[in-house]
């Protein structure tokens, strides 16, 4: 949105295309148009940026071809194809600028398919855009700083909250103190979080071992492991649990970007220069999908890569912005690569991935499945082991079990993650009716 | 039956009636689809490859877990379509009781 906001400000108008129904995308998601406007009490902290990005994109209406509840479900060429509200349509384009963000990373444990269980995203999503929390008693888990806010979310909104477990160890966080310094209002934030939760009795539990959804048609318990080795258990009936973010990067594969392993994201990831250029000419990304930086780096990064677009466009641009944007952005970068050290990747929860385990939630497949797959057949490569197996070939087109089915595999073949490739982008990247295809 | 979810802040917003599964229930204007299941119910569709029911998990559209059935054949995306007054929701064959 900031980059539409900045190409209309330059007298450029860009066609933003949502899938949405309100602008604000996942973070400051609006609730839908006929309800009341969202309160302050649903953003928390973010209320104010929320308020400011909402009236931005408010102002800019007459300067921006806005196209609600829009899907792009292929990029082909010079060509969008799209799913509209009155059906199926294609736009041509010059320049592409992708901001599909990102979504909750997620990891199966035993219970992970049953009604009730959310990912923190989603969990937030619910109250933060509907005002309505998954539960009555919610158990919260996971391996990024999303947890602690969700946390102080639920509490502040008077909800039960029995259990928040983050699978990474609190040392980790320690060490990174320093690094965290470098954007002190953020830190600051993540910190008031913590300590208000700890106010509400709402300890974070840190280094969870292992965890466990129990229930027969819905959720009815969460048991874990402790740090101490100690089984640990509490009746709920929702849980919220993901472990960190994932960019989202099907369009970019499909608009033909070259993508590159990202070790410390253990993703492959669309490459980007630091103006938001991809590898193909007129193709450009912007926030999350390339990698992830939260919110505040995505409205920085959307205004940069305007800059590009206008720079590429031949048009003038303001050097001293640009300057100052990079500056920024140089900051935030090292922010972020403390925070992540201070959140790293839960491989034991892979480890403990049983072979009974579903790891595709579409279809029901097991790490078995997989694992077998790998053994029997041979197959070291991520598309052999869907072309196997059908993990990533349902719904989700693999969103969701893209990233751990490439670390059981190469835990299978004894590789290195890298090695196994990741699944490619296939048109439709979302359900669309079969009429949709055939324009 | 207890619906999964429950409301936390009130948004207001006139009520909406629809039916699950024949049942009258009503929402509120503002409501996606989903919120307005899951306030009455626990699930919103059988799993079609094996046991169990599933209630959606990414509310952002793109796990794909929360296709529901409508009463005039319209398959939808609950996560992503508002409330609309007279949906008759089908969850058909989620546990009843």
């Amino acid at each position: 949105m900031r980059c539409a906001e900045a190409l209309a400000r330059s007298g450029v108008t860009p066609i933003v295309v949502d899938e949405a129904e309100r602008p604000g995308g996942q973070v400051y998601r609006q609730p839908p148009a006929a309800s009341e406007p969202a309160s302050s009490a649903m953003y928390g902290f973010e209320a104010k940026k929320a308020e400011a990005i909402h009236r931005a994109i408010d102002a800019a209406r007459g300067r921006i071809d806005y196209r609600p509840r829009t899907l792009v479900w292929n990029v082909f060429g010079q060509r969008l194809d799209l799913l509209t509200p009155d059906g199926p349509r294609q736009q041509p384009f010059d320049r592409l600028v992708l901001a599909t963000g990102a979504m909750d990373r997620v990891l199966p444990f035993p219970g992970w398919t049953l009604p009730g269980v959310f990912t923190l995203g989603g969990a937030q999503i619910a109250l933060k855009a509907q005002g309505v929390a998954i539960g009555r008693r919610v158990a919260l888990v996971g391996a990024g700083p999303l947890l602690p806010l969700v946390a102080h979310q639920y509490a502040k909104s008077g909800i039960e909250v029995v259990a928040v477990l983050d699978a990474t160890v609190f040392g980790a966080k320690l060490a990174r103190f320093s690094g965290l310094c470098a954007s002190a209002a953020t830190l600051a934030k993540g910190l008031w979080y913590v300590a208000r939760n700890r106010l509400r009795g709402l300890d974070v539990r840190y280094g969870i071992g292992s965890l466990r959804v129990e229930g027969e048609h819905r959720v009815e318990a969460l048991a874990w492991r402790d740090a101490s080795g100690e089984e640990r258990r509490v009746a709920c009936d929702a849980v919220g649990a993901s472990f960190g973010l994932r960019a989202e990067a099907q369009l970019a594969d499909l608009a033909g970007c070259r993508f590159a392993f990202a070790a410390d994201a253990r993703q492959w990831l669309p490459e980007r220069t630091l103006q938001g250029r991809s590898s193909v000419a007129g193709v450009y990304l912007a926030g999350d999908c390339a990698r992830i930086g939260g919110a505040d780096v995505a409205e920085l990064q959307g205004r940069r890569t305007a800059l590009a677009v206008l720079e590429d466009l031949g048009r003038p641009v303001d050097r001293r912005e640009l300057a100052s944007l990079d500056r920024a952005l140089a900051r935030q970068a090292r922010f972020r690569g403390a925070l992540d050290a201070a959140y790293p990747f839960p491989a034991h929860l892979v480890d403990a991935i049983a072979d009974d385990e579903i790891v595709c939630r579409c279809e029901g497949i097991t790490a078995a499945a997989l694992r077998r797959a790998a053994r029997e057949h041979g197959a070291s490569e991520l598309n052999r082991v869907k072309a196997l197996t059908r993990i990533g070939m349902g719904r989700c087109q693999g969103r969701v079990c893209g990233e751990v089915a490439a670390e059981l595999l190469a835990r299978a073949c004894g590789s290195e993650l890298e090695r196994v490739g990741r699944l490619r982008g296939q048109p439709p990247v979302k359900p669309i009716p079969i009429v949709a295809g055939a324009p | 039956m207890a619906g999964l979810f429950q409301r936390a802040i009130d948004r207001g917003g006139a009520a909406v009636a629809l039916t699950i599964d024949g049942e009258p229930v009503h929402a509120q204007r503002g409501d996606l689809l989903i919120t307005a299941i899951l306030l009455h119910r626990d699930s919103l569709r059988r799993f079609e490859f094996g046991a169990g029911s599933r209630a959606g998990f990414c509310l952002m559209a793109a796990c794909q877990d929360c296709w529901v059935r409508l009463g005039d054949g319209r398959r939808v995306r609950a996560c992503s379509t508002p409330v609309e007054p007279g949906m008759a929701v089908i969850i058909e064959g989620a546990r009843a009781g």
